[in-house]
């Protein structure tokens, strides 16, 4: 097929620069970062940036293990909370919500999606906040108010990804455990749930890539302190946290250091990207 | 079947699927009428003055800000968005390794945080390309962040164009281009507009990537200056602290925003599985 119109072979090529800037993007975005980065972390010290316990730019020192612990306590905490909701939630909208009470339940999920995260920063502030303050005492910001808070957030996630795995099971997988005498819950939570495995664990997956590149609901409800989390009601900073407090008034190796934190950020969300999309390959095969 | 709902462990699994539902639920509503109960007493006429102080704290700035950038970015981002997906769908070899890079950056862009976007939009438009904070470097980080959703929902809607509709114009004489935008672009252009209705409320809800790059200075601003949309207008009123009163009555007109682009994605799906 030989196409001689000139218009044709352009927009082809059009099409095909398009379709690279994706490419370009993610290029420049490692570039750039990196290019500030780097140098920040060398000199500081690799060591001394990744496992350094005191952050405190005045005096020179870098160390960002409170943010790392303090992103990976969280994230946790929200996973721990938003998993078994989420899955049994998405449980329910694949096999035991009636059809009618689905087509209402389906907006709520895409609504939750939709809920600016800073509403929802909004909403920890003021509401779990003092919740957690009187319950527990304290300044009612840290850990535990973090982790509820985004758990809720990653629930869409969640239920949306892991919903779709356990429509994809085979519906004969229910009804051969149906045959064997199990009940309809335990047909579904022996036979589909473990069959979905992997499309279930892709979008756990997710809603972590999520909870852990999260910022404005965390910095408002975490607390923000630049130290070791001790108990789950202490404040945390996290990753994200420490670049948007402090960016607006960094400069030279404060502001390196910063754009460390970003690198390693990224490290995290890539490295959590890498599993998700060898997952969803299992998933397929 | 009765005898099967005596066995107790079923019993509290199907109890615990249908709480889990109900937290869900649960979780929006008290978001939502939380957000309506105090943010509705808080909406007052001053909130919507020209011109923003620091006694009135008005919003409309912020909101025709929003509009703005909204407006802006929708046209950088859906023109390279759908040509990319163009291509994808119509032009790539099958099974090329272009396209599996294309995929995969996509699916990287698309879980890049924002704050990450943020910064490197603050190092690529305010810094090295001079922008200063601005709205357009505001718009330039978020045609970024956006673009995979437009990409990934238009390709999703041109794979979902029956091939026999291509063969037809291809029968008649057309070239791939004109089939293109005759034939295969009108068929998706629900399934387009649902992305590009998703790409909106990223858009809307954004603010950790505009801090940087498009800052937070209150007024109405063009191209070129500083200004905050309302998602950054409530963060900044937020953690300023003195405006609370105010910053209530933003959540509502967010929400607002948020839920009546719900809606009108979801009519823009429903007409593209109702033909």
């Amino acid at each position: 097929m030989k196409k001689g119109r000139l218009s044709e072979r352009a927009m082809r090529v059009v099409f095909t620069a398009a379709a690279c800037v994706c490419i370009l993007a993610v290029a420049l975005i490692c570039l750039f970062l990196l290019l500030q980065g780097i140098p920040a972390i060398g000199e500081i010290g690799v060591g001394r940036f990744l496992f350094g316990m005191t952050w405190k730019p005045l005096e020179n020192k870098f160390g960002i293990l409170p943010m790392i612990v303090g992103s990976l306590y969280v994230t946790v905490g929200a996973a721990l909370i938003g998993v078994p909701v989420g899955v049994l939630c998405a449980v329910f909208l694949a096999r035991f919500c009636p059809e009618r009470l689905h087509r209402r339940f389906k907006p709520v999920v895409e609504l939750l999606a939709g809920v600016p995260s800073i509403v929802y920063g909004f909403f920890g502030l003021t509401v779990l906040v003092p919740l957690c303050r009187s319950l527990f005492g304290g300044s009612g910001k840290g850990v535990l108010t973090a982790s509820v808070l985004l758990g809720m957030m990653i629930l869409p996630t969640v239920i949306t990804v892991a919903e779709s795995a356990l429509r994809a099971v085979p519906e004969t997988y229910y009804e051969g455990a149906l045959a064997l005498g199990a009940t309809p819950e335990r047909a579904v939570f022996t036979t589909e749930l473990p069959a979905a495995r992997s499309g279930v664990t892709a979008g756990i997956i997710l809603g972590v890539g999520r909870a852990i590149g999260e910022t404005m609901a965390v910095v408002m409800v975490a607390g923000n302190q630049p130290i070791m989390p001790d108990s789950v009601l202490s404040g945390v900073r996290t990753l994200t946290a420490n670049i948007v407090t402090e960016m607006g008034y960094a400069a030279d190796l404060h502001r390196g250091a910063l754009f460390g934190t970003a690198v390693v950020l990224l490290a995290f969300v890539l490295l959590i990207n890498l599993c998700f999309r060898l997952l969803k390959r299992e998933a397929r095969t | 079947m009765k005898k099967t709902n005596r066995h107790l462990g079923s019993r509290v699994l199907r109890w615990l699927t249908w709480l889990s539902a109900g937290l869900t639920a649960l979780t929006l509503l008290a978001v939502l009428a939380y957000a309506l109960v105090r943010g509705l007493p808080n909406l007052r006429p001053s909130l919507f003055a020209w011109h923003y102080t620091s006694k009135n704290a008005s919003m409309l700035p912020a909101l025709i800000n929003t509009v703005t950038v909204t407006l802006c970015t929708l046209l950088l981002a859906v023109p390279l968005g759908v040509s990319g997906a163009i291509w994808l769908s119509e032009y790539a070899p099958r099974g090329s390794r272009l396209v599996a890079l294309v995929r995969l950056t996509a699916e990287t862009l698309a879980g890049v945080p924002s704050i990450v976007y943020g910064l490197f939009g603050f190092l690529l438009f305010n810094v090295t390309l001079h922008l200063s904070y601005s709205l357009l470097s505001g718009v330039l980080t978020l045609t970024i962040m956006v673009l995979p959703t437009v990409l990934r929902t238009a390709e999703e809607a041109m794979l979902a164009v029956p091939d026999l509709w291509r063969e037809g114009s291809f029968g008649l004489g057309a070239g791939r281009l004109r089939t293109v935008l005759r034939i295969v672009l009108p068929a998706a252009a629900p399934g387009i507009l649902s992305g590009v209705v998703l790409a909106i409320g990223r858009i809307v809800g954004e603010t950790a990537a505009l801090i940087f790059t498009a800052g937070t200075a209150a007024g109405v601003a063009s191209l070129l200056t500083s200004g905050r949309t309302l998602s950054v207008h409530m963060y900044a009123l937020l953690s300023e602290g003195m405006y609370m009163d105010q910053a209530n009555a933003v959540a509502p007109v967010l929400l607002a925003l948020v839920i009546g682009l719900n809606a009108l994605s979801r009519r823009a799906e429903g007409r593209l599985k109702n033909r």
